[in-house]
């Protein structure tokens, strides 16, 4: 187990050497300047002169990515053309927002999901499954746009129960933020008024990305739990008298998630990356939007800097994964 | 030839079907059987004859689909398993009855210890249910169930062999060899000292000087702790040694049972003639392997009158046509076989 950590903590330098080398890479090899678009059409050219010095972006390729990587080593990661502000607390801020959408909406995927899954495999082709299975199909062949515009009409501007956009009321002075998670920064702040804004804010968002967990934790979990169900020492436990309450609930479900965990893994890491779709159309300020605006301004340092933080979080997601079904499934790792 | 002889099983003109692909397969034909206490019964047969069916049947775990049970009653201990369902099906194997099956290496789950499985095993055919549930370990009082289940567990697993089990115990079951699983599975079927053990084909998986060590401590268990066992095998040898009855299974019927010494030496039905033959003794080891000839038939289309008709030297036209009664040739020797109705009047 601890080899295997550290081989994975070794390598994963390396993957984000290669990634930023990438990205850096094909973001300056995109058509377009940078320059012209931040220094606006009435620019005169002794300007834009003037501005591509003070960014550096004269220099050769190969001197440039050293400055930059330079700098992100010791903890400067850029600022931003476009908005004249500092990357690196942004990033913070923007991925806080993403990573509590991300938390709410996995907890809701799981807790609907997994009863989903063993109500449909253990009552296979009866009613409970029919109904299970046409929430996961439904949930993943309609466009997840397309279904937070409805609930922003239905539950938002006809029935007026929900905000209908955005992370927090502009009428509310901010709550003061520890961790950038509001909910549990108006916990911590003991401030329930803010604390119930922001769940009424959560809601819609959350509920849309929820949906592609619910359908696919419900479809892998509902198939590994058949497949299992007919393994021989399912028949053993039957044949001990285990009553299948157990054996569904327990004896199948140690098994059967092991698959969800890795898909669970890919599917936060996913998710970590920014909704895009979600973020835009709900004006969520995650960083999905915040890596969309930059590419589309060719705002150079705010692309690289979202890229690699995304990159270092799905690397994270990913080793605790592994970790996690070496710990479910003792035949892996112990060796 | 006990007296008071206590049927255990009482499997009565037991017809079932399997619903295939391929159509409606008639996979057990009128299967009669008894079972009394006491008896080490050896059930033998070619494979797909019904043997493992017909003994599942008794804990009620072939499932339903594909089987459906068309005719006939499986009583034990005097109830019709058929018509048991849900918990009382449940309580009748958590109590009375222990299996054991062929393939050890996928019979334990692969993602818990033995001792999770064996103290849910224990404590489930105690009825402790609250300790094997969701709270199984939260409640002090169920962690105290626990922890005599596991001291058992340790007794169960040092009486079928294993050594070092209180270290053991902890184990994976990956970390076990296919002998050694198959005690632990034993262990966990005779847990509950059940009444009836079902032992399906338990040594086929295994290497040769495992399998007389496993038959051995089954045959010890039985002297043990009062149990009936109904072995499934493909090894007459084995029955030879070890059981005091058997029966003889052909295409889904019974077609011969009786103590193991009667029906060796004087072997009534042809089949069970064939069968004996087909054992390569040391007298022909180095001549050719004899076999029985013609092969099983499709169940889909089973023949009208006696099964074993199309294959059987003896068969006159009414074999084709009627199927056999069972007749008692001596007071315990039963055989299926027209042949034989002769002896039966006399007998």
């Amino acid at each position: 187990m601890l080899r295997f950590l550290a081989r994975r903590l070794l390598i994963i330098p390396l993957i984000l050497l290669g990634l930023s080398i990438v990205t850096f890479t094909v973001s300056r090899l995109v058509p377009g300047d940078p320059v012209k678009l931040a220094a606006g059409p009435q620019a005169r050219p002794e300007q834009i002169i003037k501005l591509t010095e003070e960014f550096g972006l004269d220099r050769p390729l190969p001197e440039q990515y050293f400055m930059y990587m330079t700098g992100l080593l010791q903890g400067n990661w850029g600022y931003s053309i476009s908005t004249k502000r500092e990357v690196g607390p942004d990033l913070v801020t923007y991925f806080a927002a993403t990573l509590e959408l991300t938390i709410v909406s996995t907890l809701i995927g799981l807790a609907v999901g997994i009863p989903l899954a063993v109500v449909s495999a253990r009552w296979r082709d009866r009613w409970p499954d029919h109904f299970s299975r046409f929430i996961s199909i439904g949930a993943v062949s309609v466009p997840v746009f397309w279904i937070a515009i409805v609930l922003q009409i239905v539950l938002a501007q006809n029935l007026r129960l929900l905000p209908v956009s955005g992370r927090f009321d502009p009428r509310m002075s901010y709550p003061e933020t520890y961790t950038g998670l509001l909910l549990l920064d108006t916990l911590i702040g003991g401030n329930i008024p803010a604390f119930l804004t922001t769940l009424r804010y959560l809601i819609i968002p959350a509920l849309c990305q929820s949906l592609l967990v619910i359908a696919l934790v419900t479809r892998q979990l509902r198939g590994d739990l058949l497949d299992i169900v007919r393994k021989d020492f399912v028949l053993v436990a039957r044949a001990n008298g285990i009553p299948e309450r157990v054996i569904w609930t327990r004896y199948l479900m140690k098994n059967a998630l092991i698959a969800t965990v890795s898909m669970m893994g890919f599917l936060i890491g996913f998710q970590l990356g920014g909704a895009v779709l979600i973020e835009y159309v709900l004006d969520w300020p995650g960083i999905g939007q915040y890596a969309l605006k930059a590419a589309l301004q060719l705002d150079f340092q705010p692309i690289m800097g979202s890229t690699l933080f995304i990159g270092c979080v799905v690397v994270l997601v990913n080793l605790i994964t592994d970790l996690l079904y070496r710990v479910i499934d003792p035949r892996i790792g112990l060796s | 030839m006990t007296q008071s002889a206590q049927p255990l099983v009482e499997i009565r003109d037991l017809f079932t079907e399997m619903v295939t692909f391929d159509g409606v397969s008639k996979v057990l034909n009128g299967v009669n059987l008894t079972i009394n206490k006491g008896d080490l019964l050896g059930l033998v047969g070619e494979t797909g004859c019904g043997k493992s069916v017909t003994a599942m049947t008794i804990p009620r775990l072939v499932p339903q689909p594909p089987a459906r049970y068309t005719r006939g009653q499986v009583l034990f201990r005097g109830e019709d398993m058929l018509t048991k369902q849900g918990e009382e099906l449940r309580q009748t194997r958590a109590q009375h009855i222990g299996v054991v099956f062929q393939d050890p290496m996928t019979g334990l789950n692969p993602v818990f210890t033995i001792e999770q499985q064996m103290v849910d095993a224990i404590l489930t055919r105690q009825q402790s249910l609250h300790a094997t549930g969701f709270f199984r370990g939260w409640l002090p009082s169920n962690r105290e169930r626990r922890r005599q289940a596991r001291e058992r567990a340790i007794q169960l697993l040092r009486r079928v062999g294993i050594p070092e089990p209180e270290k053991r115990i902890n184990a994976y079951p990956h970390q076990f060899s296919g002998g050694m699983r198959q005690r632990v599975l034993i262990a966990m079927a005779i847990s509950g000292r059940p009444d009836l053990l079902i032992a399906d084909e338990p040594t086929t998986a295994l290497d040769v000087s495992v399998q007389a060590q496993i038959l051995r401590l089954i045959a010890e268990l039985v002297r043990e702790i009062d149990l009936t066992v109904l072995l499934i095998t493909h090894n007459i040898g084995v029955v030879a040694q070890l059981c005091n009855r058997i029966a003889v299974m052909y295409a889904g019927n019974v077609v011969e049972s009786g103590p193991t010494r009667e029906v060796l030496n004087a072997p009534k039905h042809p089949y069970t003639q064939g069968l004996l033959q087909a054992i390569p003794s040391e007298d022909i080891a180095r001549g050719e392997l004899v076999g029985v000839a013609g092969s099983v038939p499709s169940l889909l289309t089973p023949p009208p009158g006696c099964r074993f008709a199309p294959r059987c030297a003896h068969a006159t036209d009414r074999c084709l046509t009627a199927f056999p009664r069972t007749i008692a040739v001596t007071s315990q020797h039963e055989v299926a076989c027209v042949l034989h109705e002769a002896e039966a009047k006399t007998a």
